[in-house]
Formats: C-alpha cells, structure tokens, sequence
C-alpha cells in the first residue's frame, strides 16, 4: 500500500476508533509483524460496531486484514499472501455474562485466559482450555489459533465446551450461532467452524462457553520407563482400565531434560532425565485420588515403570503449568527451533513415533517430543545452528515426513518455523482431501477474501 | 409424479424398492412431530452408489429430496415439505468396521442407534447419544438432528461423538469429511454438517467414537411434594458442582400414567420425581450419590430410593424412555416440546409452562432433561378438534417463546426442522440468516435437498423451493 494511501484511509479509520487507536507508525507497527509481514495500518476498536465498520471499509477499499488478540502466537499458520490493516481486538474485553449457576459464561474476546480464569476460581470454577501462552493470550486468540489443552484428555477441545459465539463475517455484518445453554441444537453450528479457523473466516467478537466445578483435588502421577515401548504399554493399559484420567501426557527424554529440570517442585521429584515420563492427572475426592493412586502404581509396576510418584496439589498444578506451556517451551528451547503436530490414531500411534524419531535422527537432530491423550505427537526439532545444512536437514525431515502419507493415519502440521524457513519447507501447504469443501466454507463466510488471505492450510 | 420418472427411479434401486402407491406413501407422511407432508416417492438404496444416481435424477427432473432414517424426530426433519423423492436409508444398515483399539465404528446411516450399542457392548464398549427412541432411531437420523438423551449432560450430543462422515452433495458428488482421527485437519467440517438437518447433504456413512462403559453405576429416585422442591433441587446440585451423568425430572401426573403402563414402582402422590444416575468409579459413584441425596433431602424430598439391581435400574428408564408413549394413552395426539434454558430458571420457567397449561385449559405434562435445562413440555390434544389444536400450537408456541426470551434456545435436541423454521427470527437476526443462507447456498445451490427446514419462509434461499404436493395433507386432516 503507497503511503498516501495508508494516510488516506488511516483518517477514515480515526473516524471510526479515534486517532489514538489508529497506527501507523514503524515501530507500533512492527510490533504486529505476521511472519516478517507488515500491516500499513493497526486499528484497535473499542466496540464490535466499530470492528464491524472497520472490515466494511476494507471490503469496500479491498483491503485485507488480519485479526489478532495479544500476539502472543502469530507464527502460527502459513505467511499471509496479503496483510493490509492489523485489527487488534484486545480492547473488546471483560465478562459479557456470567451467571455461576448455570455453569455458562459469556466472554468478550480480548479478554485474557489468565482473568478469566481467576474470575471463574472465584466461583470455583474453571474453563478447560489450558493453552499454551496462558498468561498472554486472549480467549478469541485462543479459539482461532485452535491450539489445544492437557486437560483435552478428559475434557475434549473447544469443540465439546464452546456453546456460541459472536463474529464478524467478511461482508462486515455482527452475526452470531448457538447461544448462552449448555444444550442447543438450534441453526448451524458455524462457531465449532471457527475453532483453529486463524481468522480466516470471522473476526470473534464473543464466545460462550460452559464452565466446570473446580474438583476438591488435584493430582498426578508420575511414571519413567526405560523406552517408549514400554511407556506406551503404560498407557495401554490404562486405557483398558476403569479409571478416566483427566490428563494423560508422555515425555521423551530430551523433552523431560530440557523442560522438567530446574523446575521447582517438579526437581525436587528426581525424575530420571534418561527414562520416558508418563504424567497421569487425575481429580475427585480424597476416597477417588487414593484409588487412582493405588491402581496407577499397580498398572505401572505391571508395565515395567523405573520409578513411579504421586504429585499432589500444587506439584501437579506446576505439572500442569509445564505441559501446558510444552509447545511454547520447545519453540524458545533453540534460536531456530521447529515444532511439528501431528495427530494420529492411539493404534498408529507407536510406528509414527519410531519413524518421526528415526527420521529425526538421521538428520541428526534428536527431537524433544511430547505425546498428548495418546493421540497427538508434539515433536520439535533443535538445530544449533540457523544455516543453510540446518534447513537442508529440516527439508530432510519433513520431505520424510510426506513419505509416510499412505503408510499411516495423521494429520500433520507445523506449528513454529522461523519465517524466512517457513516457505522453503513449504510444509503448510498441504491440502486436506476436502479442499474444496473448505474452499466452500471461506466463500460463504469471507466472499471478498478480505480476512488472513493464504493463512489457513491449502493457501485459503 | 409421473409414471415414466417414477421408472426411472426404479431402475436406480429396483421396483421393490421404491414405494409409489398412495396407501403405501400415506405411511411416510409423518414423523413423531405432529406436522404431515405426503412423499410422492419412497425409494431404499443399499449403497452410496445408488444414492448418488437417485441424487442425480432428482436434479435432472428438479424433484426436492429430503432423506429419512426411522422417522421417528420431532420436528418434521424428515418429511418431505415440498412433495418429491423421499430416500429412506432403512437398508444401508450395516455396521462396517468396529475399531476397538481406537474406539471409533463406522457404520452406515439406518444402523439403528442401539444396534451400535448392541453391537459392541460385549467389549465394554457403547454408543454414548441415547435418545429416548434409541431402541429404533437411526444414526443417520443422529447425525442430521445432532440429537441428545439422557446421557448428553455428562456426555454430549451426536456431535461431539462423530469424527468422520462420507457425504453425498446436492450435485451427486461423493465426499468424505474428517475421519477416525480425533481432529479435522482443517476447518472442523463435521461440526458443521452434523446437525445441518439433511439440508447441506445427504450423510452416506458415519464414523462414531465408541465410549468405555464405566466400572459402576447407581440410579436414584428423587420424590417430591412439589414440583418447585424439584427443580430448586437441580438448580442447587448445578449450583454445588455435582455433575450426574443424567438427571431427569417427570412430574406428579405423567408419573401416574408412566406407572399405570410401565408398573416400575413409580409413586402415584408425589409432585414430582428426579430419576439421577450416576457413573464412574466406584468411589466416585459413592462419593456423588451421597452429596445428591443430601441436595435431594435440603429440598425437601420425602425419600430418595437406589435402585438395588440392574433389573430395577432399567424399569425406572424404562418408565421414562416410555413416557411419551404411556401419555399417548391419555389423548389422541400429544405435542412434544423441546426448548432450552438457563438451569437456574428452571424453578420459573416450570411455573410458567404449567400456567401456559392452565391459560390453554389443555394438560400439558412434564418429562424432561432437568440437569442440562432441556425440557419437554408434551401438550395432550384431540387433533379432530380444531379449536384444540390451535390451543396446542399457541399453548407450545408461547413456551417456546418464554424460553428463548428468559436466554434459551429453540432447540435442545430435537432439531429445527419444519416445526420452528418460523420461530427462528426469534433467536436470529437477518445478518444471521443471511451467513446461513450463504453456507446452505454453497452446498445446496439449487434448494432441491431438505427444503423448508430451518430457515423460515420469509427468510430462507431464494432457490429453496417448496412446492406445495397436491398430496400434501394439511393437519388437522
């Protein structure tokens, strides 16, 4: 965009939001840098309205945008084929409705995880989306980054506690699907659309979600293994038991050495930094903790654990606090650190894991893993150093990785890259089968391609 | 619709295969809703192939579609508004892969719901959406109304138990969405079309995650004086944190004819029951029946009974899973409701619903899903009087509105259908309708799949036609 331009429409936009929430300046726009991309302008309204108002001038001026929350993960997603205006949405914030009784809760969308999470504890009563950058993100940052939670184990994702949500489709109108009960079938269910949708299809202005009693306890098991064959019949096992863990994680060696020491109170349980960590969280009254406490010890000794340790409260919370961070730590654990997810089939899940770590290796880079709920790899790649061989090496792993397309069941994705390596690897544009049908989907919520053109995965 | 197009279908499916002759269509006029619309052709593929050639006839002869799996929803999902091709999935019923190792089944869509359950329930395993017509409903039926039971307060509707489904567009197209894995990659496709009323495609084939079946289960009786004590009891359990797997409230007088037909044990003086299970590990299950019986008692309950077997267990569900059919002793026709709202307005909106009644001067009775706030005023009526059936429409229609007025919603389970296209307006506005017209217009451009459902008239695609069949049988008949 020519400066003149961006001076131009910055004045209409102070019309909207007022000068002080138009920027245009280098170095306040630098700070919303999508992928080494700038906008031309940052606007941060204060109302839905004014946000709504501000994509009807980028449809009329064919202008693209990118919403954003507190930017604390914007390196997710492919680079932007286009980056226009950056519309901050954290002025948007605070509780639209609450009422503890009916466990529901209706949230602006810059609102902060880390408030929201205090004014529900007040209640005693907490959100289940513990999500990486906990104490940064925003609540609509969160949804559209789709980026997912320890406690998925027990409590799913978004997609089984977000009960409705409000947005701003790509024609500039205030919409909204389901609504503030925990129960409704009413109309289509286009905010589950918009869970890890990267604000392509809507800018969030409100989400509803149904809340959960905090438990009277809290606690986890630990559990080392001398490989991950045998940390995977751990978790076989229980996966035959009775008991319904709420978190269910396995930790490679590398990633228990780099993320587990050091780690006050966790240090204090000399895990061994050699073994694989399984983490079992589990709640309930002190009656139900014993029994998970009993059985879990029992299923571990079965299964050949090294060492086996119960973490209570406040250990399990730092526990938890550490996997929930894991995709946040391993993107800052190198200066060019790569961090892949993939999500597989708990039967498929022991090959992927050799040949990832077999792949890895060959390119010599022993990769730092983490399993969630059986089912998701985290998986991040630490080259020492940012030159030519040591993306030749991650071209190598993931060239490996497409290989495999056929062979197993997964869906895999890159999470963080350096910028300048993303398109390279050009590992984010793989299509899904049903391309088309996403394609669909964008035309119908976005028909001008004004929001985060060539973000979502198949270039949408 | 004329002999040599009917023909044609035929030889899509085979002529014992298609149903054409009006005292045969009559049967597929009506669902469980109290709406009728006549199909002027009943067709039965066995296999997605045969479905993509009936879809694609149907565009070449522009004939509506509207698919049906046992016809058994509520809200007239499956009747054919427009007239035209009615394609019943009753023989692609088989269930094609059990997958116990990563907990998913994939069947096709008329696999009757409990079938599912049958089918695995040996392993440990079952299907976790129970609607009260789970012992004949189809999972294609499932999947197109997102439907509920009991169960879904603890475990969720039909769509957050789908992971996969094989589509037929409008267009004759074949698509599959999602799959085994426990996420989509890309946009989450089945959340979208789960519960899309058979109006974006026809589902060919579902993949459904199987649920473990828990090490104990307790079910407990609630008695009550009064209906109040009852619903204050469940707004205090939601209150405390105490989340039952399902927790079902009947009140005083449908209890009696529950009783009369089911003889469970039922008490025939009470205000109102709680029916509340409990689920998980033995511990748990103790811990929580015992906090319920303390909220039960708070409220004043005369007597909290356990149920001592698994043989008593399943009479007390057994009355309540018949409920509807033991009031359908009582009058010719009953109105079943389903609205949601806040739970803690439950104590209110109960009140409202019996004055509802007594301003109709129709018996209006109460079976519902009390813990998630999901209820089921059933209005009794006479659908031969004219003036009763006017009462029931306006007596359900002003329930409906003081629900989603006090910051409920249309529907809780049932599915919009035809029953409240037109009460849509009352939830969203014209922007709203306007995405959802767009959506609807980018798989079924040409309105020829499901018409007239959801969107109401005024407000729906330009392309969806409803035609008016000259066999259409407006009710009261």
């Amino acid at each position: 965009m020519s400066p003149l331009l961006a001076s131009s429409l910055a004045s209409r936009f102070e019309g909207v939001v007022g000068p002080e929430y138009v920027h245009t300046a280098q170095n306040e726009l630098e700070k919303y840098q999508v992928d080494g991309a700038m906008p031309a302008v940052a606007l941060q309204p204060e109302t839905p309205e004014q946000a709504a108002e501000i994509v009807r001038i980028a449809v009329e001026e064919k202008l693209s945008i990118i919403p954003c929350g507190s930017r604390s993960a914007p390196a997710i997603g492919s680079v932007p084929s286009r980056y226009d205006l950056a519309l901050d949405m954290t002025r948007i914030s605070g509780i639209a409705h609450y009422d503890p009784g009916d466990l529901t809760i209706s949230v602006n969308c810059g609102t902060l995880l880390a408030e929201l999470a205090q004014i529900l504890a007040e209640k005693n009563q907490f959100l289940p989306l513990a999500v990486p950058f906990f104490t940064r993100a925003t609540v609509g940052g969160a949804i559209a980054s789709g980026l997912d939670s320890p406690l998925r184990h027990s409590y799913g994702t978004p997609r089984d506690f977000m009960v409705g949500a409000e947005f701003i489709d790509g024609t500039g109108a205030q919409t909204k699907s389901g609504g503030r009960v925990v129960k409704n079938v009413t109309g289509y269910d286009f905010h589950k659309l918009l869970h890890g949708s990267l604000g392509s299809l809507a800018v969030i202005t409100r989400l509803n979600f149904r809340t959960y009693p905090l438990p009277p306890s809290r606690r986890g098991f630990l559990a080392s293994f001398a490989d991950e064959t045998a940390a995977l019949a751990f978790l076989n096992a229980l996966a035959a038991s009775f008991l319904t863990p709420t978190v269910l994680e396995v930790m490679s060696p590398e990633f228990a050495r780099l993320f587990l020491e050091d780690k006050s109170p966790v240090a204090s349980l000399r895990l061994d930094s050699q073994a694989w960590t399984v983490c079992v969280g589990f709640e309930g009254t002190s009656e139900v903790c014993e029994r998970y406490g009993r059985d879990l010890a029992g299923l571990a000794r079965t299964a050949a654990a090294q060492n086996a340790v119960i973490v209570h409260d406040a250990q399990f919370l730092t526990m938890l606090e550490i996997l929930r961070e894991a995709p946040a730590s391993m993107r800052s654990a190198a200066e060019q650190s790569i961090v892949f997810r993939f999500a597989t089939l708990p039967a498929q899940l022991p090959d992927l894991l050799r040949a990832l770590r077999s792949f890895a290796n060959s390119s010599w880079m022993p990769p730092a893993v983490l399993i969630r709920s059986a089912s998701i790899v985290y998986l991040a790649l630490l080259p020492s150093e940012a030159d030519e061989s040591a993306l030749k090496q991650v071209a190598y792993f993931c060239d490996s990785v497409g290989s495999l397309r056929g062979k197993l069941e997964f869906n895999p994705s890159l999470l963080f890259c350096p910028p300048e390596w993303k398109s390279a690897l050009n590992f984010s544009a793989q299509a899904p089968a049903d391309l088309d049908l996403h394609r669909r989907i964008k035309k119908a919520f976005d028909p001008n391609g004004t929001f985060a053109p060539g973000r979502f995965v198949g270039g949408i | 619709m004329n002999e040599s197009i009917i023909s044609e279908f035929q030889s899509c499916v085979g002529p014992r295969n298609t149903l054409s002759r009006p005292e045969d269509l009559v049967l597929y006029e009506y669902d469980g809703s109290v709406d009728r619309a006549r199909p002027e052709l009943v067709v039965f593929p066995s296999s997605t192939a045969e479905v993509v050639r009936l879809v694609k006839l149907s565009v070449k002869h522009d004939i509506p579609i509207v698919g049906r799996g046992a016809g058994t929803g509520l809200s007239g999902g499956a009747l054919p508004r427009g007239g035209g091709l009615m394609i019943a999935f009753g023989r692609m019923n088989r269930i094609l892969e059990v997958d116990y190792e990563n907990r998913r089944a994939v069947v096709q869509p008329g696999v009757v719901n409990f079938d599912l359950t049958r089918a695995v329930e040996h392993a440990g395993y079952y299907f976790a959406p129970d609607p009260s017509s789970q012992k004949s409903c189809t999972i294609g039926g499932n999947v197109s109304e997102n439907s509920g039971g009991p169960h879904t307060l603890a475990y969720g509707v039909t769509t957050n138990h789908v992971t996969g489904l094989e589509l037929v567009l409008p267009d004759g197209e074949v698509k599959r969405i999602g799959g085994k894995l426990v996420e989509p990659f890309g946009y989450d496709l089945c959340g979208l079309f789960v519960g899309s009323e058979g109006t974006l495609a026809l589902v060919t084939e579902i993949t459904a995650k199987l649920s473990k079946k828990p090490e104990a289960v307790k079910t407990l009786l609630a008695i009550f004086e009064s209906v109040d004590d009852a619903t204050e009891t469940v707004t205090d359990m939601t209150a405390r944190a105490i989340t039952p797997a399902a927790c079902e409230m009947l009140d005083g007088w449908t209890l009696c004819a529950v009783e009369d037909y089911v003889h469970a044990g039922f008490p025939r003086d009470c205000g109102a029951v709680l029916l509340i299970e409990v689920e998980g590990i033995a511990e748990a299950v103790t811990g929580q029946s015992v906090g319920i019986a303390e909220v039960c008692k708070a409220h004043n309950a005369r007597e909290v009974r356990t149920a001592k077997d698994d043989k008593e267990r399943e009479l007390l569900w057994k009355g309540r899973k018949t409920a509807f059919g033991a009031l359908g002793r009582l009058a010719p026709s009953n109105y079943v409701l389903d609205a949601v709202i806040p739970r803690s307005k439950l104590p209110q909106a109960l009140r409202r619903v019996l004055e509802i009644g007594k301003e109709s001067g129709l018996q209006i009775g109460n079976i519902f899903h009390a813990g998630d706030g999901n209820l089921h005023p059933l209005v009794l009526f006479d659908p031969r009087d004219r003036s009763q059936f006017e009462r029931a429409v306006k007596a359900s229609e002003d329930i409906v509105r003081y629900c989603v007025q006090i910051g409920g919603a249309l529907t809780g389970e049932h599915g919009v259908g035809m029953e409240k296209s037109e009460l849509m307006t009352l939830m969203f506005s014209d922007a709203d309708f306007a995405l959802m017209r767009r959506v609807h217009s980018q798989f079924n451009p040409t309105g020829l799949l499901n018409p007239g459902k959801i969107f109401p008239m005024g407000k729906g695609c330009g392309e969806t036609r409803v035609r008016v069949s000259p066999l259409h049988a407006p009710v009261p008949a």
